[in-house]
């Protein structure tokens, strides 16, 4: 197969002059250059995650001071916050939104999005993705459905707010609440086009994992970075379709009158028409794709700390195989575990029994992953770049956000803290956190390769990170006390109990934090845009790695390689590895990229 | 209090920016224009790294001494107990397991803080290490996963054995009312088709099912301690969710369906105003309730301790004020009660 493939791209090799002729159009905005789709992916990801972060601290402000009218609501919210109030639909509004931006636009497109598309065929030895026409459709249908989301910020009634997960009847009755009309459509039609357009991605990362490895680029000699992409799009293609069904199961409620979710609704003093239909089967839908999105989420910031953990510790990941096995058992049992966002959603508790069983296995891979990460530091040579501190950073959050999952997997314990503030802890650190900490790594790690050898400014770098990682931990520690003593998530305000009165002060400690943490992200912004026009050109390997796409020159061009595509000749984690003497296999260098023929009498590693 | 916490912060915040402009200056000393990191980077950072598993520690700690007591006070319910000793259990094991990767995963960090010249140790595999942390997770987690699904199965196993109390939660935008099944125990058939509200039908009973005729429509929810009642929830328009913390007891409303929970209260409202804990709660909240009355703003009157029904699955605009609130009484107090409410039949006929 590689074979085949090798002499492919040999013969678009010689006709490869031919690509030079480039207009604005073709090279900035319709480009078919996976470079540069990733950059129009990252970029487009960093503007929704700042409005989607701006968002937070707004309804953040409102829990930690309730009903308080501050001038800023009044600025951004205009009606919604009449004398600098916020209204308690536009509270619901701003979850919601927040919750699918961060989660499909941001984590979805904007880091599985960007570098999927800059590594896999720049860690693979290919020129392009298989398909690069198919590739910046997948762009431009993730564009149009950003816009389409913005666009319904700006609807009469409001946006979607029935939460992110936009459960049916409320998201599908007009009359339930002011979002559920046209802001709910235009939430379903944003969302139908995100999905089309993950899945031509998606398609287009398996071929070209499966097609186009260079000559030499066995699977297991694969970066752990392009395993993590290539399952995770594996996972996206099977259940993002499914949620394209829900999708358009509640169009049809919505629009025309179907009662596929719908059911004995008396709403508003009358009885509506719908039979027959049940809003668990919504639920099954969604969370098909819900909880494998986790996943998809997580998977490429993990595979993307075993890429910059192991450069910056000099040393092999620890365990390559046991790895590439955790991804795939996650892959897996991510799919069948869908289940336990539904223990008490009236569906028939033996299936929630089995969802436990399935759910704390999944605890099994991930703490192995944890494990290898750990052993990967240990008796390293660790260069603290600011990539490796959002790693190491995403491994601590990783462990603090997974092992309340123990309790949320548990059906018996998930009774009492569903659907509370225990729940909003556990997955803001275990997926959001984390994957924000691997989009980061990625960005520090991989920016010289997205901008002509350029690089960020370390030590903005280091003020990023550590304000961050301070701030999390006193967002989301905290959150935890306040899910156990039963207050529910997606409230307004919390006034209504007395029982709650004395969690006030918690809700302005993560809220003071919030505020911090978001601030310290406008560092990063700064860092990031003027690194683009002003970032000082580093060598063209910086972080002396391995993998190929160092071998490649500063300034970017179609194809990536001038003359043919370099052969692979050993794995991607030779750093440190010694000779018989103790000494280094290349005299002088810890890490042999694999470009390097294996030397006389040098042992190859796992194959 | 509030202006300790923020204090708190802004210090930690402020040794945050001091320590970072210690690392921005000691950089630009050397005028070094890489931006990879240095041994000083490695130095600063790997110290920073230590400190940083001091900071989880100690959030840890400040979090349990000051947030322990907002807990919620003991179960109020029979198969509580079982679930607060699982519940601990398992917390026990997350502590361990975090208190110990976490000081590994930093420890390390600043342990082998990169310097020039040293070799790291080319360390690819071990499969042993790998097997052992893969059986113990395996191990931990089978105990956890067969005791949790006993006491789930326990939970859910909703049945007519020992005499239950039928109770009807019902959700709307965005209240409860509770419907008791009367003498017989028997709940009469419903379905939102028959809500008649000019008729006081306002839960869309049939009126033919005689069944039906001595339900009891209420607004708040009795129940006589030590007795189990069997809950069955309806909602008329959206999901709600039926959340009773004190009870560890949560199912939600689905439209179309009946959902159902069992539980049987162990601890009456009064004896509950009692438990040390709730005394202590019900003490502190009234404090910041009397500062609130002394600057004459709302939400400041006294507070008694009550249970409480939640709604907790969100339903619209006043989700976050949907509740009803649940008095749990001796038998004889709880007959008292019943004995006062009119029936569905009664109601019916005085609006006629």
């Amino acid at each position: 197969m590689s074979a085949t493939a090798h002499a492919q791209v040999e013969g678009h090799d010689d006709d490869h002059g031919h690509h030079h002729k480039e207009t604005f159009v073709t090279k900035y905005i319709f480009s078919t250059d996976h470079k540069m789709i990733s950059k129009q992916y990252l970029i487009t990801g960093l503007i929704m995650g700042t409005i989607g972060i701006a968002m937070s601290i707004l309804f953040r402000m409102q829990l930690a001071w309730p009903g308080e009218s501050f001038p800023i609501f009044e600025a951004v919210l205009g009606k919604w916050a009449p004398g600098g109030v916020m209204d308690a639909d536009i509270y619901l509004a701003l979850v919601t939104i927040h919750g699918t931006i961060m989660v499909f636009f941001v984590l979805t497109a904007g880091l599985s999005g960007t570098f999927s598309n800059l590594l896999i065929p720049l860690q693979i030895g290919a020129r392009d993705m298989a398909s690069g026409f198919l590739n910046m459709v997948s762009y431009w249908l993730f564009f149009l459905s950003s816009v389409i989301m913005l666009c319904s910020l700006f609807v009469e009634a409001g946006p979607a707010a029935a939460g992110w997960t936009i459960y049916p009847p409320l998201s599908a009755l007009p009359m339930a609440q002011p979002g559920s009309g046209m802001g709910m459509t235009l939430w379903l039609v944003s969302m139908a086009i995100f999905i089309a357009s993950s899945l031509l991605g998606s398609l287009n990362y398996i071929v070209t994992v499966i097609n186009l490895r260079t000559k030499g680029m066995s699977m297991t000699r694969l970066p752990l970075t392009i395993w993590a992409f290539f399952v995770t799009a594996i996972i996206g293609v099977v259940s993002f379709p499914v949620l394209l069904s829900a999708a358009l199961l509640l169009i049809m409620d919505r629009s025309f009158g179907t009662s596929f979710f719908l059911s004995d609704i008396f709403i508003q003093g009358e009885v509506l028409h719908y039979q027959g239909g049940s809003p668990v089967l919504y639920e099954h839908l969604f969370w098909f794709l819900g909880h494998p999105e986790v996943y998809i989420v997580l998977l490429p910031a993990l595979g993307i700390t075993s890429e910059v953990m192991s450069t910056n510790a000099r040393k092999p990941i620890f365990g390559y195989r046991a790895m590439i096995a955790s991804i795939i058992a996650i892959a897996f049992l991510s799919t069948i575990v869908w289940g336990h966002h539904m223990f008490i959603s009236g569906m028939n508790p033996f299936l929630g029994s089995v969802f436990t069983f399935t759910t704390l296995l999944i605890a099994i891979p991930s703490a192995v992953k944890s494990f290898n990460y750990i052993t990967t530091l240990w008796k390293g040579n660790l260069q603290l770049n600011p990539a490796m501190l959002f790693s190491i950073g995403l491994v601590s959050t990783f462990i603090t956000g997974g092992l309340t999952g123990i309790v949320l997997g548990d059906s018996t314990l998930d009774i009492n803290v569903h659907d509370t503030y225990f729940v909003i802890a556990h997955f803001h650190l275990v997926m959001g956190i984390s994957a924000l900490y691997g989009l980061f790594a990625g960005v520090y790690h991989w920016f010289p390769k997205m901008f002509e050898g350029k690089m960020m400014n370390k030590n903005l770098g280091y003020i990023h990170f550590w304000i961050t990682a301070v701030c999390a931990y006193g967002v989301f520690f905290p959150m935890h006390f306040v899910g156990m003593a039963g207050v529910p998530r997606r409230y307004y305000e919390n006034t209504a109990f007395p029982m709650f009165d004395e969690l006030t002060d918690v809700q302005v400690l993560m809220t003071v934090f919030a505020i911090i943490a978001a601030a310290a992200q406008l560092v990063f912004l700064y860092n990031f845009i003027s690194s683009i026009f002003y970032g000082k050109k580093g060598s063209l390997n910086p972080w002396k790695s391995n993998t190929l796409e160092w071998t490649t020159p500063h300034e970017h061009f179609h194809g990536n390689w001038h003359g043919p595509i370099p052969e692979v000749h050993r794995w991607a984690y030779d750093y440190s590895k010694v000779d018989a003497n103790g000494e280094y296999v290349i005299p002088g260098q810890d890490y042999i990229p694999q470009t390097v023929a294996l030397q006389d009498g040098e042992e190859e590693m796992h194959h | 209090m509030t202006t300790l916490l923020t204090l708190a912060v802004l210090v930690l915040v402020a040794v945050a920016i001091w320590q970072m402009t210690k690392i921005f200056e000691l950089s630009q000393l050397k005028t070094e224009d890489s931006q990879v990191a240095n041994d000083e980077d490695n130095k600063y950072n790997g110290y920073l790294l230590f400190a940083f598993l001091i900071f989880i520690y100690g959030i840890t700690i400040f979090s349990f001494w000051k947030y322990t007591k907002v807990l919620l006070p003991t179960a109020g319910s029979a198969h509580g107990a079982e679930y607060d000793s699982l519940m601990l259990v398992s917390f026990v094991i997350i502590f361990i397991v975090q208190t110990l990767t976490q000081a590994l995963l930093h420890y390390f960090g600043y342990k082998y803080r990169g310097k020039k010249g040293n070799k790291a140790l080319f360390y690819a595999d071990n499969d042993k290490l790998e097997f052992i942390w893969t059986i113990i997770p395996v191990i931990v987690l089978a105990g956890l996963i067969l005791w949790g699904l006993y006491t789930w199965t326990e939970i859910m196993d909703i049945n007519d054995e020992d005499d239950p109390i039928i109770v009807e939660l019902y959700a709307q935008q965005f209240n409860w009312t509770a419907r008791y099944a009367g003498a017989d125990n028997v709940l009469g058939g419903a379905n939102v088709r028959m809500i008649d509200i000019d008729n006081a039908n306002i839960l869309g009973l049939d009126e033919s099912d005689s069944y039906g005729a001595d339900d009891i429509l209420v607004k708040e929810l009795h129940l006589p301690v030590g007795r189990k009642v069997n809950f069955k929830m309806r909602s008329q328009d959206v999901l709600h969710s039926a959340y009773m913390p004190h009870f560890r007891a949560q199912m939600n409303c689905v439209p179309g369906m009946i959902t159902e929970f069992s539980f049987t209260p162990i601890t009456t409202t009064a004896e509950m105003r009692l438990d040390p804990d709730v005394v202590d709660k019900v003490k502190r909240t009234n404090a910041i309730r009397a500062k609130r009355a002394a600057k004459g703003e709302e939400n400041s009157d006294p507070w008694e301790f009550d249970y409480i029904l939640l709604c907790n699955k969100i339903c619209g605009k006043s989700h976050y004020n949907m509740q009803m609130k649940i008095i749990v009484e001796t038998e004889e107090e709880y007959n008292e009660w019943l004995k006062g409410q009119q029936t569905f039949k009664q109601t019916v006929a005085s609006v006629q």
